[in-house]
């Protein structure tokens, strides 16, 4: 397991340094003139009014929680598969239940009108 | 020194100086992603420890679920995310309280016989998942808690939904 | 075994013969593993710059054009030309800009990608790391890539780059709730998470047992890409380019690249959970076989994708978000359940194959039933006009 491990966090740190090579390739190469107008925020050549980081609509963080829930049921959900041989048919279902409930939950959302983008 | 140790050191090194940057930024996204960071030295731990589930988990439900979740919560609850200077004015009294229970966790771990013995050779050949899936899931196992621990998502997903859409009628 | 058969294999024994020789054996693995790493993920690099020609060639083929053809023959050279473009271009970070971030993103999405190719089985032996966790190790490294994105259009301090940012992840975080649910149907019927184990399980493709979850997959996978119709992501007419409207030079390349990548990726992976992947006859003794084999299933759902592109016109958000949460995720729960219990019910029996597949049939025909009534019955409720006024002559 370790072993198969010390391949992952090597392939972290080469993964890392293949993108960053072009990138300092790229410094050498390249010219370098900035000046304060090619710097602006490119908003299709109007000026910037005000703050970019200002108040997004509410219905993002909304997807965002359902899709947080469903991300830990299925956390639950793949030491389940994997142990699928050795579980006897009631805890088959037990698994199902599981998925049921959140099902529910699915279905609540829906009905209330929340996965309707607005 | 072994490499274990030596990933151990950079790992347990990389969570501390990340939580450090994380609670001492004004800016708010940057505090969120230096949690990340040190999110992500959880998960080195967690393959420390034998434990690649739990590691894989940590990185997709704290690093791809949660961590999103709060840079949302950010942008969205405030439109200006710099803050004013984040450090309490009574962090002197903190300080000396986290020094005691520190000190206290020192001498009470040092007791526990087992602190300076290594860890047996783990069963490599085991699936430790399925292990995981047969202790949450069979009837002899922890059905009942995994059970509630759906209901508890479920309850959490409604209430959560109560909560944001009575802002987004407002 | 000759070298021509298995040269992985045999390049692999001579070099750790060579270094345990040379080194002691810590040093001796980790160099073997990083000698293995830059083969696995320079193979990605290297294949990118084929498959951005490639696709260029195939669009064209769509649209009724011939495409890259002057530098090189058949335009081979094309994307050589275009990277020492990219590499000579001014790369500029707007002042505005939160600059280590913005200047991480890029690296930080070829990252995302790259890493997917470290568990994936390209023949009988040929793996980067066969981990027992796999296939919900690619999962987590696709978080990776939501990161980059959303930290792509956070630091570029630009309006369109935030839109196209939280776009992006709202459509990424969607989809991959049917992703996560049809990436555990294969895990289901294999009984492992490990990548090789699947493959080996596969003496029926799973596409037999479980067509609707390999369509579930292949649909959400195309969205998280972001490739057309999903690619409201960056939609030219609304948002600029979405979150790397502010990237120039070889750092837009980055992105761009870790696309491409990830575009065969979805295919390459489609081979392997659902088409059997190295597995076809001789591929056992003859592993360079089986890497032909993988090579080729996955150019299926890589064409489905390209053929998908040139199709389809882009969506908009509500449909997309429609049709993830009220159409993919209920099919995918419904035949995660039924899968569950009838496989468990026909496992060791000659019925396992009819059974499953007809329960995907079931599950088609019922929901598109649904699909129907409920389409149906809101086109009624949006059809209530009230009478005009007649025109009368008087």
């Amino acid at each position: 397991m370790e072993q198969n491990w010390l391949f992952i966090g090597v392939f972290v740190a080469i993964a890392g340094v293949f993108p960053l090579l072009p990138i300092v390739i790229a410094r050498v190469l390249a010219p370098r003139k900035p000046n304060h107008i090619k710097l602006e925020t490119y908003e299709c050549g109007m000026e910037t009014v005000g703050d970019t980081w200002v108040q997004f609509k509410v219905e993002y963080y909304i997807y965002g929680l359902v899709f947080l829930i469903f991300d830990i049921e299925t956390a639950f959900l793949y030491p389940w598969a994997v142990a699928y041989d050795v579980l006897p048919m009631f805890a088959v279902l037990e698994g199902v239940l599981f998925i049921m409930i959140l099902v529910g939950g699915l279905f609540y959302a829906w009905r209330k009108g929340v996965l309707e983008w607005s | 020194m072994t490499g274990m140790q030596g990933v151990f050191l950079f790992a347990a090194g990389l969570i501390l100086w990340a939580a450090f940057m994380m609670v001492t930024r004004q800016n708010l996204v940057h505090a969120a992603f230096y949690l990340i960071l040190a999110l992500f030295g959880v998960a080195i731990l967690f393959v420390l420890l034998d434990a690649g589930f739990l590691a894989v988990i940590q990185v997709s439900v704290y690093i791809g679920a949660i961590s999103i979740m709060m840079i949302f919560a950010v942008m969205l609850t405030r439109g200006d995310v710099i803050e004013e200077d984040p450090v309490n004015k009574n962090y002197g009294w903190a300080l000396l309280l986290a020094a005691l229970f520190a000190f206290g966790l020192i001498i009470l771990v040092g007791q526990w016989p087992a602190i300076a013995s290594l860890p047996g050779a783990f069963d490599t050949s085991r699936d430790l998942a399925a292990e995981l899936g047969v202790a949450l899931f069979s009837p002899e196992g922890f059905v009942i808690p995994s059970e509630v621990a759906s209901v508890l998502l479920l309850a959490a997903l409604v209430g959560s939904l109560v909560v944001a859409r009575r802002q987004k009628g407002k | 075994m000759s070298f021509w058969s298995d040269p992985i294999r045999v390049a692999n024994e001579w070099l750790n013969g060579l270094l345990t020789d040379l080194l002691p054996q810590a040093w001796a693995t980790l160099i073997g593993n990083v000698i293995g790493v830059v083969v696995v993920s320079s193979f990605g690099l290297i294949l990118v710059i084929f498959l951005i020609w490639l696709e260029r060639k195939v669009a064209a083929r769509f649209q009724d054009r011939i495409g890259p053809n002057r530098a090189g023959p058949y335009g081979l050279l094309q994307t050589i030309a275009d990277i020492v473009k990219l590499l000579t271009k001014e790369d500029s970070i707007p002042e505005k800009a939160d600059k280590v971030t913005f200047n991480l993103a890029p690296i930080v999405s070829m990252i995302a990608v790259l890493l997917i190719w470290a568990v994936i089985p390209f023949a009988p032996g040929w793996i980067g790391t066969d981990l027992n966790v796999g296939v919900l190790y690619i999962a987590a490294v696709g978080s990776f890539g939501i990161l980059s994105i959303l930290m792509a259009g956070w630091a570029s301090n630009n309006k369109y780059a935030l839109l196209g940012a939280f776009r992006a992840v709202a459509q990424l975080i969607s989809y991959e709730v049917p992703m996560l649910l049809t990436l555990l149907v294969p895990v289901l019927l294999a009984r492992s998470m490990g990548m090789m184990h699947i493959v080996h399980d596969q003496s029926l493709w799973f596409i037999v047992l479980a067509p609707v979850a390999g369509v579930i997959f292949l649909v959400s996978s195309i969205a998280e890409v972001g490739r057309t119709p999903f690619d409201l992501i960056e939609a030219e007419s609304e948002i600029v380019a979405g979150y790397h409207t502010e990237y120039t030079g070889m750092k837009f390349g980055l992105f761009f690249a870790a696309e491409f990548l990830h575009a065969f990726t979805v295919g390459v992976l489609f081979a392997i959970l659902y088409l059997g992947g190295w597995r076809g006859p001789g591929a056992e003794q003859y592993p360079i076989l089986g890497m032909v084999y993988l090579i080729a299933k996955s150019s299926i759902g890589y064409f489905i994708v390209m053929w998908v592109r040139s199709t389809l016109p882009r969506i908009r958000i509500d449909q997309m978000l429609d049709l993830n949460w009220k159409v993919l995720t209920p099919i995918s729960l419904a035949l995660l359940i039924l899968t569950a219990i009838l496989d468990k019910m026909f496992a060791e029996t000659a019925l396992r194959a009819p059974v499953l597949l007809g329960a995907n049939v079931l599950v088609v025909v019922l929901s598109w039933a649904i699909i129907r009534v409920l389409s149906r019955r809101s086109r009624r409720e949006r059809k209530v006009f009230k009478k005009r006024p007649e025109a009368r002559a008087v």
